[in-house]
């Protein structure tokens, strides 16, 4: 379709793109095996001396295992509210409808400063402690836009009379979903739940603010930027981050667009589109 | 009707008879949750703008006054900077990721095999999932006096100082907001039919005429649903200057940061806060008048 040259040339620009994409990480991996804790290029010796620093590192255990913590309650929070909202918009007319898919996307939409700051200063006015579960509040709310759009995209793609034939041939609600709905958004909602663990695990903003004293992951990373922690350890938490982040990621896509069919694939891009196209019609 | 037999099945059946009632059911939770606690925490946000920071006690005077609002559209001139800065980098942020995502876009609608597509989708998604302070990290450790592009400009007897400086948050804000351009132009791409561009062909059209008359108005609304993406995320963003930039490069989220942890001055801080909301109004106010929206 496209001349040769053009082509290759294309291929080219795009793979120096992704390219671009990924050495600051390939970097970070590198350096996490840096045995100097004095952070210059080219790097010298290389040892695994930092993994077992950070290993041993009470407060990077803690971190992480708070971390792990608020992803879990966050996508549990996000799969049930976003499930249930898509099912509202995507099988029911109702007055406001446009505004319930308006006001899911309002927290990813906007800029985390504003959601951190908003939350805290509500936390602190109704005398809640910050804890885990200020920092899930959080992040429920701007997780569940993905399991939304995840899942309304499934929905949409979906025959409704399905749910009327299984209603039809006896089944009741319970079977009707455990039966009929559940294996057909299966995929949709794990896909949905990884990512929002994803951004939930890595998310910092917000958290800046909803955190009070507890440390998760990122803002361990970020504290000890900010304060000259060991820029060694650092880096074995962020390579290590980075990694573990991947993995949702991945699965989630695959599971989303590896059926083969090209538009699964475009249902994918869709989550990040719906965003910019709920903004665009929130003007 | 069915007849009932269970418990559950007369339930479903009520359900089935009375779909509103099943529709609150549905609604009641998640916008409990969105409205009680989001919408009501922004609400008191704006409320609070209005009111005074109290030198001696954390929480602020109920003191209706529009003091916060004067202090930067006509007091200290260091604000109305700290924003034309913050939206310069936003629009240099957006520029280079049109000018890197755009034919990267085009490559995997237009050239690419399904196989590498998919790949390549999901290369691109992964990075949008990262931790962002993490890949702000690695940047530093690359642009920093003795990181990667450094030595190697020195090895060019080149001795520029890029860590800290503008330049380098030009490349990280560029690298870190890049697949959010990357995915809405693709998605705007994938939508324009392959047969219009034969027609265009067919009738006689050269190539860039092709490019220029069909494929670039189709895809206009991508590129700007990507540069809102960029825009936003940069307006608001008080980490890539921090972890980046140093403490000599301020941005409007920088402002509300430390206004609201450091200098304890939340109503400042909530005022000068609607700063980008109320740009992002206008640029997407901007955007529908262009008609960018009108093909989505």
């Amino acid at each position: 379709m496209e001349s040769r040259t053009t082509g290759s040339l294309l291929r080219i620009w795009s793979i120096l793109v992704v390219l671009f994409l990924y050495v600051p990480l390939a970097v970070i991996v590198l350096y996490a095996f840096n045995r100097s804790n004095v952070q210059t290029w080219p790097i010298e010796h290389f040892s695994t001396r930092w993994f077992s620093v950070a290993w041993h590192d009470q407060e990077v255990r803690d971190a992480f295992v708070l971390s792990f913590k608020v992803a879990c309650a966050a996508t549990a929070v996000a799969l049930v509210l976003g499930t249930a909202a898509s099912f509202a918009v995507a099988r029911y007319r109702f007055f406001g409808v446009n505004s319930v898919s308006f006001l899911v996307v309002i927290p990813i939409a906007l800029p985390g400063v504003i959601t951190g700051i908003a939350l805290q200063s509500s936390f602190a006015v109704a005398g809640i402690p910050f804890s885990l579960w200020t920092i899930m509040i959080g992040h429920a709310t701007f997780c569940i836009v993905i399991v939304f759009n995840n899942v309304i995209a499934r929905l949409r793609r979906m025959q409704p009379s399905i749910e009327d034939a299984s209603m039809d041939l006896g089944a009741n609600g319970l079977q009707t979903f455990r039966y009929v709905l559940f294996p057909e958004l299966r995929s949709a909602l794990v896909a949905g739940g990884l990512l929002a663990f994803a951004l939930s695990w890595d998310e910092v903003i917000v958290t800046i603010f909803t955190a009070g004293g507890n440390t998760t992951i990122p803002i361990w990373i970020w504290t000890g930027l900010r304060t000259g922690g060991s820029g060694s350890e650092i880096n074995v938490v962020a390579a290590v981050v980075v990694v573990l982040s991947i993995v949702p990621v991945y699965c989630a896509q695959r599971l989303t667009t590896g059926t083969g069919d090209g538009r699964a694939a475009a249902e994918d891009v869709g989550t990040l589109a719906a965003v910019g196209g709920a903004q665009s019609s929130g003007a | 009707m069915t007849k009932a037999e269970s418990p559950l099945t007369r339930l479903s059946a009520f359900f089935f008879r009375h779909r509103g009632l099943k529709l609150v059911l549905l609604l009641a939770v998640p916008l409990a949750w969105l409205i009680g606690v989001y919408l009501a925490s922004l609400g008191s946000l704006l409320v609070q703008s209005f009111w005074r920071a109290d030198e001696l006690s954390p929480n602020p005077v109920h003191v209706w006054n529009l003091d916060n609002y004067r202090e930067f559209l006509t007091g200290d001139s260091v604000y109305r900077s700290i924003v034309a800065r913050t939206i310069g980098f936003a629009a240099i942020t957006t520029l280079v990721d049109i000018v890197l995502a755009f034919p990267l876009a085009y490559y995997l609608t237009r050239v690419a095999r399904p196989r590498t597509r998919r790949l390549m989708l999901v290369l691109i998604t992964v990075p949008l999932f990262s931790s962002l302070i993490v890949r702000l990290y690695s940047v530093r450790l690359i642009l920093d006096d003795g990181g990667i592009l450094h030595s190697l400009l020195a090895t060019f007897g080149l001795n520029v100082q890029i860590g800290f400086t503008e330049l380098a948050m030009a490349i990280a804000f560029a690298y870190v907001w890049l697949p959010f351009m990357i995915l809405p132009v693709y998605a705007a791409l994938e939508r324009v039919p392959g047969s219009l561009i034969e027609a265009s062909r067919d009738l006689g059209a050269k190539g860039s005429t092709t490019f220029r008359t069909v494929v670039l108005p189709l895809a206009f609304p991508g590129v700007v649903a990507g540069s809102i993406f960029t825009f936003s995320l940069t307006l608001g963003d008080f980490i890539t200057p921090a972890i980046v930039g140093g403490d000599n490069h301020q941005l409007i989220g920088s402002v509300v940061y430390s206004n609201f942890g450091i200098a304890n001055n939340a109503p400042f801080a909530a005022a000068f806060a609607t700063v980008p909301l109320v740009i992002m109004a206008v640029y997407l106010l901007a955007a529908r008048r262009l008609g960018a929206f009108d093909h989505l």
